[in-house]
């Protein structure tokens, strides 16, 4: 597997697995070598390029702890709500739209509610007909991240009162609004239910 | 029913197209939920992005039908299609003055464009301006376009402003500059003077800000812990607030005070204590707090708990807290829940680091979850494995890891766990046999997917046995060896790298013992190389398999006679496109017809493992260029002058080498025919250059590897000689326990590993294992699983293990209880909620019955599975369910009972359906009238707080029938409460 540093590369010898972990490792390594003043920075910028034999794992990635990307989907497959955190062609989305729903459609109930996925994890969670996954780091809390799930259906629930498929289906951009209030850039931004209902009060007072 | 009707359609005019939405693009979304197949839904949104670009390029739209439109934008953006075309409306909505519309339009710019996108640059100013308003909610939209526009080529241009915003009176501005800020640090290096200002938004005296600045902090920490080790007594103290409930009461989540600052607090201590004694020893009164605190019946209770244990086992260790931690773990994996149960394994992982022993109490629980049907848990279950590998338990774990792999199609996960099988087996192989056979395995059903190098070192292995003087052990090795594969060779399909090694070994031993005539091996050998006849590697490899074995029956003294079709075999070879394959032809048929003194010194038998000196200078030519260049030859001109020239004459040599390279790695006499004379052939040291580096625990980078193992052949000598010197003790396997105690790599495995254990502990640990396994009928867990138990975990003494697997039925009893409890509970909230949302329905529109077109056509998934709640998953809730769902569409029941019992049926005829409908009513009623009696005291206190609920959703439900929308329709999921 090469990676590629900008214009420098290097040859990882990780698995994908192991992949993240490692590379974060020698990210840092690595920054500190180029300096302050190079192009390159931790995280961000740093795009990895696999080579095509490692087909599944051709997910430019970008390294760091944080929510990847949301997805509300259906039974049916059907997106309802997709927010990326990390910058993914069209093409790639609905590869990846597709294969979460793959992913997650036909678990049993009873097993646990993370999937691996190329080199990321999913945390889903299912709602009546309707699953809202959440693609992390291997490494990160799978329970605090369900969760974080079910806060934010509870904040839909609050906020829609006594929410279904239906309000999401046709409020999709409040749905979208709400979840900025939640997660920024990736992190969790406010996990007061209070705090955020207020605000979308008050912005649902101007309409 | 006239008049139900009236109340319904007055209801949902009143709230105003109630989704605030025009019917237009209502009827579109409902459109789309409609569509049966993908083509259908395409047609529609073509259609759709057609009437768009022709209505949004009209100049004088209403502002709010341009909003609508941008949304259906997005909407269009969403399921797929490009709506780039309007792009450039929704930048400019982020202009409009109008908050609504400033708002819908950074929503539609943060969803379509990417950070490199051109239209970028036309946003900035409008940001620029944003962030200076003075209503804070305009700020807050352009600092959420922010995180997600800005470049690193863009950062300038609002930086200044987003640092002052974090003096923002309102604190949700101040976190949101706080979420941008970390933005453009991880985006560029501009910023790191900015880095205090974090730590200043540590102590602001809004927790959401607080915690927002927990997610910069961590990624600061873990790049540089020591210099944020001053802060550890901040954070300490942080949680402990957080801990003792100090925080405002809308933080608690689940009854847990602020547990995702919680979490956050943690990860970043277990950062800041690793290997720190003196910062350590702070935290460990805050989170032995925290393990007492936490409620352990919650998932947020858990994922506290079960980051605490991370923390723990990241810190400088303390006793105490392992202990506490081991409690944890225990409890996460004899829970019932397989999320508990993946992360009691995921913790016990991190443990076992610190405390080994710690696995053992918990085997059968580990065993359990290795054979879970979950992939999920049993892929956690083998990275624990892993872990705990010692010499005493790799056979059954790679063993189970080779079953899996077997079974499973996922060939990046089987390429994965044959490496990780391949690399235990090199570390902890009990023994060589059980080495060869584990290798044929992965080889035979991982194939390709395993790395070259394993090959090579599995023939090496075989060459040079076990390193002792023990020749006996080693034919005995080598000739097992060949019996496993002549009996595989037989098998179809099987990996090209896995028929080399076979050919390889045949070709070397196969005749070694006697025991199979060269005949029959050649024959063997034959059909192999025309059953793969599109593979030339491993066609090279079996003539030069040929070529062993008759050497060896020359140099034996025997006659040589090749089979028909060996030699028709060879013929066609010497034939063959490949230049390689056809030099190998010509090579046997040369070497055959030589005599048996001088095949033996070209092939002497068994020697593979036999160094060749190599003389680099081929000082043996001295005398022949002298003559030449007293007879008027030219003098060598050196390839950096004469490039051309010097391709020419170096031409030979090199397709040796691409030869060498090509197949014959360990062949180290190969090469030896004129005109270059026998001892120099250097290329041929190459492959053994190559093998070296055993230890080496992972193998992606051999084609790196035989790149440069290549060009050092190529290069000067001196380098090769180094190489070559440091070979021979390499070669000394520092995992299978070879003897010679004069190198270091010749130590046993179990050293190796900084385990302290010899060899005998094998042989003790069988002991032990065997003498458990005559008691176990006292036991009543599963023999098997106990035998499993026993060979993993090998140490654990018998009474410990019976104490633990009592105590691991006692407590899945008591776990079966509660989850019995709570089940009807949950189930009866959620049939409660249902339920009074009937009671008041206007019961809507007759005419809907009309409408369940899609009853009959709904696909095979039955509606009612498809109601059951993620929480409610036994079988008490789906009856529950059943009523509930019966209930809320009553009105509808036709369509809906059409829908549930006629989904097998194609057809619903209107007779039976109303025939069925007093059935249905009257179940309905009957399911109704016994949960609410049975649980009305438990389920009233719920449904107070939500005492609006049923207007809502009779709003809710009139206005979409209004809109056409029915329940009957394709997904009665839209209706269903998302929180059941």
């Amino acid at each position: 597997m090469r990676i590629e540093l900008g214009h420098r590369s290097f040859v990882c010898h990780a698995h994908a697995l192991d992949f993240a972990r490692n590379l974060f490792a020698s990210c840092i390594v690595q920054r500190l070598e180029l300096n302050w003043k190079t192009k390159l920075c931790l995280f961000s910028s740093i795009e990895i390029h696999l080579i095509p034999s490692c087909s599944l794992l051709n997910f430019p990635l970008i390294i760091g702890r944080m929510i990847r990307f949301i997805l509300l989907q259906n039974r049916q497959g059907k997106t309802r709500l997709a927010k990326y955190y990390v910058p993914l062609e069209d093409s790639e989305k609905h590869k990846v739209e597709y294969e979460v729903h793959r992913l997650v459609v036909n678990r049993d109930p009873k097993f646990t509610n993370f999937v691996e996925f190329r080199t990321h994890k999913v945390i889903y969670r299912r709602y009546a007909g309707l699953f809202f996954s959440l693609c992390v780091d291997i490494t990160d809390n799978e329970l605090a991240y369900l969760e974080c799930i079910h806060l934010f259906v509870e904040i839909l629930d609050h906020f829609f009162s006594n929410v279904c498929e239906l309000d999401l289906v046709f409020n999709f951009h409040k749905v979208y609004l709400i979840l900025d209030e939640f997660i920024l850039a990736g992190e969790l931004q406010e996990t007061s239910k209070k705090a955020i209902i207020e605000r979308m009060g008050e912005l649902e007072k101007l309409e | 029913m006239e008049q139900l009707k009236t109340i319904g359609r007055e209801l949902a005019m009143g709230s105003q197209g109630g989704f605030g939405q025009s019917k237009e693009f209502l009827d579109l979304v409902k459109s789309i939920g409609e569509t049966r197949s993908k083509a259908e839904e395409d047609r529609i949104v073509l259609h759709e992005i057609e009437t768009l670009k022709r209505r949004i390029t009209d100049p004088d739209i209403p502002k709010r039908k341009m909003k609508e439109y941008i949304i259906r934008l997005v909407y269009i953006e969403m399921l797929g299609h490009d709506a780039s075309f309007g792009y450039i409306h929704a930048v400019k909505m982020t202009h409009d003055d109008s908050l609504l519309l400033k708002r819908t339009g950074y929503l539609a710019v943060t969803l379509f464009l990417n950070e490199d996108h051109d239209l970028i640059i036309l946003i900035v100013n409008t940001i620029q301006k944003d962030l200076r308003s003075d209503n804070y909610l305009v700020v807050c939209a352009a600092l959420n376009a922010v995180c997600r526009l800005i470049n690193e080529e863009t950062i300038p241009a609002v930086l200044p402003q987003v640092v002052e915003l974090l003096g923002h009176s309102k604190e949700a501005v101040r976190k949101k500059a706080i979420m941008a800020l970390h933005r453009f640090y991880q985006k560029s290096s501009s910023v790191s003077h900015l880095v205090p200002n974090f730590r200043k938004k540590l102590c602001d005296n809004d927790p959401g800000v607080m915690g927002a600045t927990l997610c910069p902090l961590f990624d600061l920490i873990t790049i540089d812990a020591n210099s944020y080790k001053d802060l550890v007594v901040s954070f300490v103290t942080i949680l402990k607030q957080v801990a003792e409930r100090r925080l405002p009461k809308s933080y608690d989540y689940h009854q847990m005070p602020a547990p995702f600052i919680q979490i956050r607090l943690l990860k970043i201590l277990a950062l800041l204590g690793g290997g720190d004694k003196q910062a350590s020893e702070k935290m460990y009164t805050v989170v032995s707090d925290i393990f007492r605190k936490c409620d352990s019946s919650s998932n947020i209770g858990n994922a506290v708990l079960y980051e605490c244990i991370c923390c723990v086992s990241s810190i400088y260790p303390n006793p105490k807290l392992l202990e506490t931690a081991a409690e944890v773990i225990s409890k996460f994996l004899k829970s019932g829940s397989h999320n508990l149960k993946y992360m009691g394994i995921d913790a016990l992982g991190r443990l076992i680091k610190i405390s080994p022993d710690i696995a053992e109490q918990h085997q059968l629980a580990v065993i359990d979850c290795l054979e879970d049907p979950d992939d999920t848990l049993k892929r956690k279950t083998f990275e624990l494995l892993y872990k705990m590998t010692k010499s005493s338990n790799v056979e059954v774990i790679v063993d189970r890891m080779i079953d899996y792999m077997i079974s499973i199609n996922d060939s990046h996960y089987k390429t994965y766990i044959a490496s990780r099988c391949v690399e235990l087996a090199e570390q902890f192989a009990p023994s060589n046999h059980w080495f060869i056979q584990t290798m044929n395995k992965v080889f035979e059903y991982a194939g390709d997917l395993v790395n070259v190098k394993v090959a090579h070192n599995l023939m090496r292995l075989i060459a040079e046995g076990f390193g002792e003087e023990d020749d006996a052990a080693d034919s005995q090795l080598r000739s097992s060896a060949v019996e496993s594969y002549l009996r595989i060779i037989g098998e179809p399909k099987l990996p090209s790298l896995f028929l080399q090694v076979i050919c390889w070994v045949l070709g070397e031993y196969g005749t070694a013992d006697g025991k199979y005539s060269a005949s029959y091996i050649t024959g063997k050998l034959c059909d192999v190389a025309e059953a793969y006849s599109d593979d030339e590697t491993v066609k090279a490899y079996a003539v030069t398999a040929f070529m062993k074995v008759y050497a060896s029956e020359i140099a034996a003294g025997r006659k040589v006679d090749m089979l028909h079709e060996c030699q028709s075999l060879v013929e066609e070879l010497s034939a063959s496109h490949s230049t390689d394959l056809q030099q190998r032809a010509y090579e046997l048929q040369a070497v055959i017809s030589l005599d048996k003194h001088a095949v033996e010194n070209i092939l002497p038998s068994d020697a593979s493992c036999e160094d060749i000196e190599v003389d680099k200078n081929l000082l043996l030519l001295d005398n022949y260029v002298q003559q030449s260049l007293e007879n008027g030859a030219q003098p060598y001109i050196p390839e950096s002058e004469h490039s051309g020239l010097s391709n020419i004459s170096n031409f030979r040599s090199q397709d040796q080498h691409e030869a060498s390279i090509h197949g014959l790695r360990f062949e180290a006499y190969e090469l030896p025919k004129p005109p270059v004379p026998p001892r120099i052939h250097a290329a041929s040291l190459e492959p053994s250059t190559e093998l070296v580096p055993v230890s080496e625990p992972s193998y992606s980078r051999d084609t790196h590897q035989v790149e440069t193992a290549a060009s050092i052949s190529d290069m000067g000598s001196s380098e090769l000689k180094l190489r070559l010197d440091g070979v021979q003790k390499k070669w000394g396997r520092p995992v299978y326990s070879s003897s010679s105690p004069s190198t270091s790599n010749s130590t046993t495995p179990n050293t190796v590993n900084g385990v302290t254990q010899v060899d005998g502990a094998v042989n003790v640990n069988s002991k032990t294992r065997s003498t458990r396994d005559s008691r176990k009928p006292q036991v009543e867990i599963s023999p098997e699983k106990q035998k499993l138990a026993a060979s993993l975990f090998g140490g654990s003494s018998q009474i410990d293990k019976r104490a633990t697997s009592a105590n691991h039925k006692v407590t899945k009893a008591g776990i079966h209880a509660p989850e019995k409890a709570q089940a009807p509970k949950a189930a009866v909230v959620s049939n409660q909620v249902t339920v009074e949302k009937t009671n008041h329905q206007p019961s809507p529109d007759l005419l809907d019955l009309g409408e369940p077109t899609v009853a009959s056509t709904t696909p095979s998934v039955d509606p009612f599975k498809q109601l059951e709640g993620l929480l409610d998953p036994t079988q008490i809730s789906v009856t529950a369910n059943h009523g509930a769902v019966g209930t809320t569409e009553s009105p509808d029941i036709i369509g809906l009972y059409g829908n549930a019992s006629a989904s097998g049926q194609s057809s619903s005829s209107e007779i039976s359906l109303t025939t069925n409908r007093d059935d249905v009513n009257f179940t309905v009623g009957l399911v109704d009238a016994t949960v609410s009696t049975a649980h009305a005291g438990t389920t009233l206190p719920t449904q107070f707080p939500k005492g609006l609920n049923p207007r809502d959703s009779l709003e809710k439900d009139a206005l979409v029938r209004h809109m056409g929308v029915t329940p009957s329709s394709q997904n009665p999921n839209l209706f269903r409460d998302l929180l059941g």
